[in-house]
């Protein structure tokens, strides 16, 4: 296994479509790093630049200390995991495993060796002597990913492997690729667009949006510390609600027509701004049926029952806002008015300009 | 009324698939129509080689019979019996088999190297290339008769079998390149790239990977080369090369055998030559029709 | 559609930048392109130096002058042009029948499409000679069947007279060329998408409504190609011709390539047979020219 660091890779398509800009990333020995972002992002060329598919057209990728620009894929013994699992449609499970030992130098005791080890670790067993096209997408992924580890390469990179699977599946592929790869104590690259998927896989998370990194770090960090409007916006399912507010006063936000007092330590922070952009995770929203102490009366417009708990769709003051409730909490009843609370130490405040945190 | 009862409905449910000529209300008489059609047509192309076939059957005495006598009524093999120990026309068609071979062998080489090269996309050569094949698939061959004729001479080729090889890939690989490319465009780059992962140099690539899964596509393209109009049907630049008598191809026997005779001409045997050149032709076509206008059918009309 | 662009320019990066890999592509496309070169480049240019050349000497353009004076070339020229005027539309007419009925799902629509095929799989010559036996005015089963329809009161020389000899030129060739228009038509057709007939349908169009407003234009690109291919693949006709009748009776069968031939192996005057050819070429080029101006302006109104 080994450690992994781009320096500021700029990559540009046709000249002057971004690609990356200025993308830097370390990844240590034994890390599972996610690349997340949005369809067209940058993650996959990021990705396909480590694995020596794509040329930087500045800056340096190191693999273990060592400057690779300029070395083939062939020769940066690294393991890639393409969403479609590109297995070769002329050769059984067995061959498409093999096929790679064999060109490293691997005797066949050692590829039989490999093989056996691998697909147990699968369970592809049953498998080895099908062709690509007799098996489920379930388990081309298993043979796309036994491909990969009996390789033993320096890094695993891996392309949106979960993509085409469906949505149990995928689920328990999840949970399976986690406990695989802990087991293997391997490095590896994850890119995907799915944030939950990301969320529970790495280690580490790196957000990336127009070829830009936006922020690194542990999960819990991206979650609760966002540097900006975006990575609070992409984490979090249903999304962050956003409010715009006014500065009146020394400690006071005007939102709508709701008057909000703030806390000292913002106070210094807002000093010569105006505007300002409230943050608000629907789950730090509380919703009551009648109204109470310190709440704010809403107009229910939609009920979303996801099963486990049910999203409220809100309109105060003409804007809309989504909180979490429990699964019981609304009857069959039709409701039009809903009471909500809010802590103010949970709220996010945003620059209207640049969009940081505040 | 539900609407599945709608005779308009029902109507394009049962033939919704049949696209132009289908009528809503004559269909009784529409469909007697296309039989007619049908049966035509076919009797239309595959006349002439039927007629050719009856007559290689008939004795000579019934061949010049009139009026004319559609089944023979009596089959006589002698005319084939006549054509097969001829030494010549057995001559003929050994050249013709082994120039069309090693024209279809050379032409899938050059055209699969090709292909792959310009599926996978080059800049300046690759338009200079497809110049080149438009010029070699847009013109007739008379074009290039004089220069070529003047080229196989001054290297002492003529009536050597290259003479012929050598245009006939020519002009076969527009068509060849085509579909070869065609071919390889629809095999996902990620195969290849994972191909490069694994360690697998470039050639190796082509060889073990690609090839392999490109059976399909090089089984129609020789199929089309072979039947093609520069292979075993070729004529002028036979006529035209091959002077020596030893090395010339069947049509080009067959055609000297039915005009330049001073005397009557052998009719029967000439019938008899025609079938033996053109039956395994037909025979391939058949059985290979699926493959042949699929082949050439899928995909985007040409240019 | 964003992937797909990305895919095409990732793939122009990946070759471009990487110096080892386009000599690779090089040494895949450098045999075809030499021996296209050599064979298909080479002989075009040599015929126009050719042309103004006399037995190893520079003459100007005595050869056009005298081309110009031929009247056999003019005969040929005309013979030529009225052949392809009348087999090309003929060869479009059928094949777009044939396209039209093999189009649809019948019984047995895999041995008619075998069928059809055929005249374009069979040697020209062999099945020429096939025509001569047909035609033939006193043996010939054409001859038989008109006499037997009562058609005609006696057998005809069909080979034996200009007009009707043109006749079997034109049927020899549109027989063996239909299924060339019959594939590239089939191949147009395989591309509307039937979506399209189903939503004219629920409009209330009939099937000729249907085939003129959907299948027609739809249809032009296929019918281009083919017109475009089928004009010079005609103009340059030579097998079937120097089989049935070898230009006569009289030269009204002749058409250009068959005085070409005989100027070369007959005469052997390969500088005048040369600058005939350069005549021709520009000819063609000429008539791509018109073709692909009048038809690319229409396509733009559209």
């Amino acid at each position: 296994m080994a450690e992994v660091r781009l320096e500021n890779i700029t990559k540009l398509f046709g000249g002057h479509i971004i690609g990356l800009k200025d993308f830097s990333l370390q990844v240590k020995n034994g890390e599972f790093v996610t690349i997340l972002g949005p369809s067209g992002s940058g993650k996959s060329t990021a990705l396909r630049i480590i694995a020596g598919l794509e040329h930087p057209d500045k800056g340096n990728i190191f693999i273990d200390e060592v400057n690779v620009n300029k070395h083939l894929p062939q020769e940066r013994d690294v393991a890639f995991v393409f969403q479609s699992y590109a297995l070769y449609p002329h050769m059984d499970v067995y061959e498409n495993i093999a096929v790679g030992l064999r060109i490293k130098g691997c005797c066949k005791a050692e590829i039989q060796k490999r093989v056996q080890e691998v697909t147990g670790l699968l369970e592809i067993g049953k498998l080895l002597k099908r062709k690509p096209k007799a098996l489920s997408g379930g388990q081309r992924q298993r043979v796309a990913l036994a491909r990969a580890i009996a390789k033993r390469p320096k890094v695993f990179l891996l392309d949106e492997p979960l993509s085409n699977l469906d949505a149990s599946l995928r689920e328990r592929m999840r949970t399976e690729l986690k406990m695989l790869f802990n087991k293997l104590k391997a490095t590896v690259i994850y890119v995907t667009h799915d944030q939950t998927e990301a969320m529970s896989l790495s280690d580490k998370i790196a957000l990336i949006n127009n070829g830009m990194l936006k922020q690194v770090g542990l999960p819990d960090e991206l979650y609760y510390q966002p540097k900006d409007l975006f990575v609070a916006s992409f984490l979090g399912s249903p999304p962050i609600n956003t409010l715009e507010a006014d500065i009146i006063g020394e400690n006071a936000l005007m939102c709508g027509k709701i008057c909000l007092n703030i806390s000292s330590d913002y106070r210094l922070k807002l000093k010569n701004k105006n505007k300002v952009i409230l943050g608000l995770r629907p789950e730090d929203i509380k919703v009551y049926l009648e109204p109470k102490e310190n709440t704010y009366l809403a107009q229910l417009i939609l009920i979303e029952r996801i099963g486990k708990y049910t999203i409220l769709s809100l309109n105060w003051q003409g804007q809309i806002l989504k909180a979490i409730t429990e699964r019981d909490f609304i009857g069959q009843h039709k409701r039009d008015s809903i009471w909500f609370q809010f802590d103010m130490n949970k709220l996010y405040l945003f620059d209207k300009e640049t969009l940081n945190t505040i | 009324m539900s609407i599945k009862n709608a005779p308009a409905y029902r109507q394009s449910n049962k033939k919704y698939r049949l696209a132009p000529l289908d009528s809503k209300h004559l269909t009784g008489l529409a469909r007697i129509f296309f039989c007619l059609a049908i049966i035509s047509m076919v009797v239309f192309n595959l006349a002439p080689f039927l007629w050719q076939f009856f007559s290689s059957l008939k004795n000579s005495k019934e061949l010049y019979l009139v009026p004319v006598t559609y089944i023979p009524a009596k089959v006589s093999l002698t005319a084939y019996e006549k054509v097969i120990s001829n030494p010549l026309f057995l001559r003929y068609f050994l050249n013709s088999v082994i120039v069309s071979i090693f024209t279809t062998f050379v032409t899938l080489s050059l055209a699969s190297f090709a292909g792959y090269a310009l599926s996978r996309l080059k800049l300046k050569f690759k338009t200079a290339l497809q110049f080149l094949l438009l010029l070699a698939c847009l013109f007739p061959q008379i074009i290039f008769l004089v220069p070529l004729y003047e080229l196989m001479a001054r290297f002492s080729l003529i009536s050597k079998p290259l003479a012929l090889v050598l245009p006939y890939v020519t002009f076969s690989l527009p068509l060849a390149i085509w579909m070869m490319t065609r071919f390889f465009l629809t095999i996902p780059k990620e195969i290849e790239e994972q191909a490069m992962v694994d360690g697998f140099k470039r050639l190796a690539i082509l060889r073990k990977i690609i090839l392999p899964l490109s059976w399909p596509a090089l089984a129609t393209t020789a199929i089309l080369i072979f039947i093609g109009p520069f292979a075993w049907n070729e004529f002028l630049f036979s006529l035209s090369f091959m002077i020596k008598d030893t090395s010339k191809t069947v049509p080009v026997g067959i055609a000297l055998l039915s005009g330049t005779s001073m005397y009557e001409i052998p009719w029967s045997q000439i019938c008899a030559a025609c079938v033996l050149t053109t039956l395994p032709l037909v025979l391939f076509v058949i059985i290979f029709e699926r493959k042949i206008i699929e082949g050439l059918t899928r995909g985007a009309v040409k240019g | 559609m964003k992937k797909e662009g990305r895919y095409i320019s990732r793939t122009l990066e990946n070759m471009s930048k990487n110096l080892s890999e386009q000599r690779f592509g090089l040494f895949l496309i450098l045999p075809s392109f030499f021996i296209l070169a050599l064979i298909a480049l080479y002989p075009i240019l040599r015929n126009l130096v050719l042309s103004f050349m006399e037995q190893g000497r520079f003459v100007g353009f005595s050869n056009f002058s005298t081309l110009f004076q031929d009247e056999r070339f003019r005969s040929v020229l005309i013979n030529t042009a009225i052949f392809c005027l009348i087999s090309v539309p003929l060869e479009l007419i059928l094949g777009l029948t044939f396209a039209l009925v093999l189009h649809q799902k019948f019984f047995g629509r895999g041995f008619a499409r075998a069928v059809s095929f055929l005249p374009w799989a069979l040697p020209t010559a062999v099945m020429a000679v096939a025509w001569k036996w047909i035609f033939n005015d006193t043996y010939g089963v054409f001859n038989d069947i008109l006499l037997r329809l009562h058609l005609i009161k006696e057998p005809l020389a069909w080979l034996g007279r200009p007009n009707l000899a043109f006749f079997c030129i034109v049927l020899a060739e549109v027989w063996k060329c239909t299924p060339f228009v019959t594939v590239i038509i089939l191949a147009g057709l395989q591309t509307i998408p039937l979506e399209l007939y189903e939503a004219i349908r629920v409009d209330g169009a009939n099937s000729w409504q249907r085939f003129r407003l959907i299948t027609l234009p739809l249809l032009k690109p296929a019918i281009l190609v083919a017109l475009i291919f089928r004009s010079i693949q005609a103009f340059g006709v030579f097998d079937s011709i120097w089989v049935l009748t070898g230009g006569g009776p009289g030269g009204s069968t002749e058409p250009i390539s068959l005085y070409i031939y005989d100027t070369v192996f007959r005469y052997l005057k390969f500088n005048y047979a040369a600058s005939m050819v350069c005549f021709s070429f520009i000819f063609f080029l000429l008539f791509i020219l018109i073709i692909y101006l009048t038809f690319s302006r229409r396509q733009i109104e559209y």
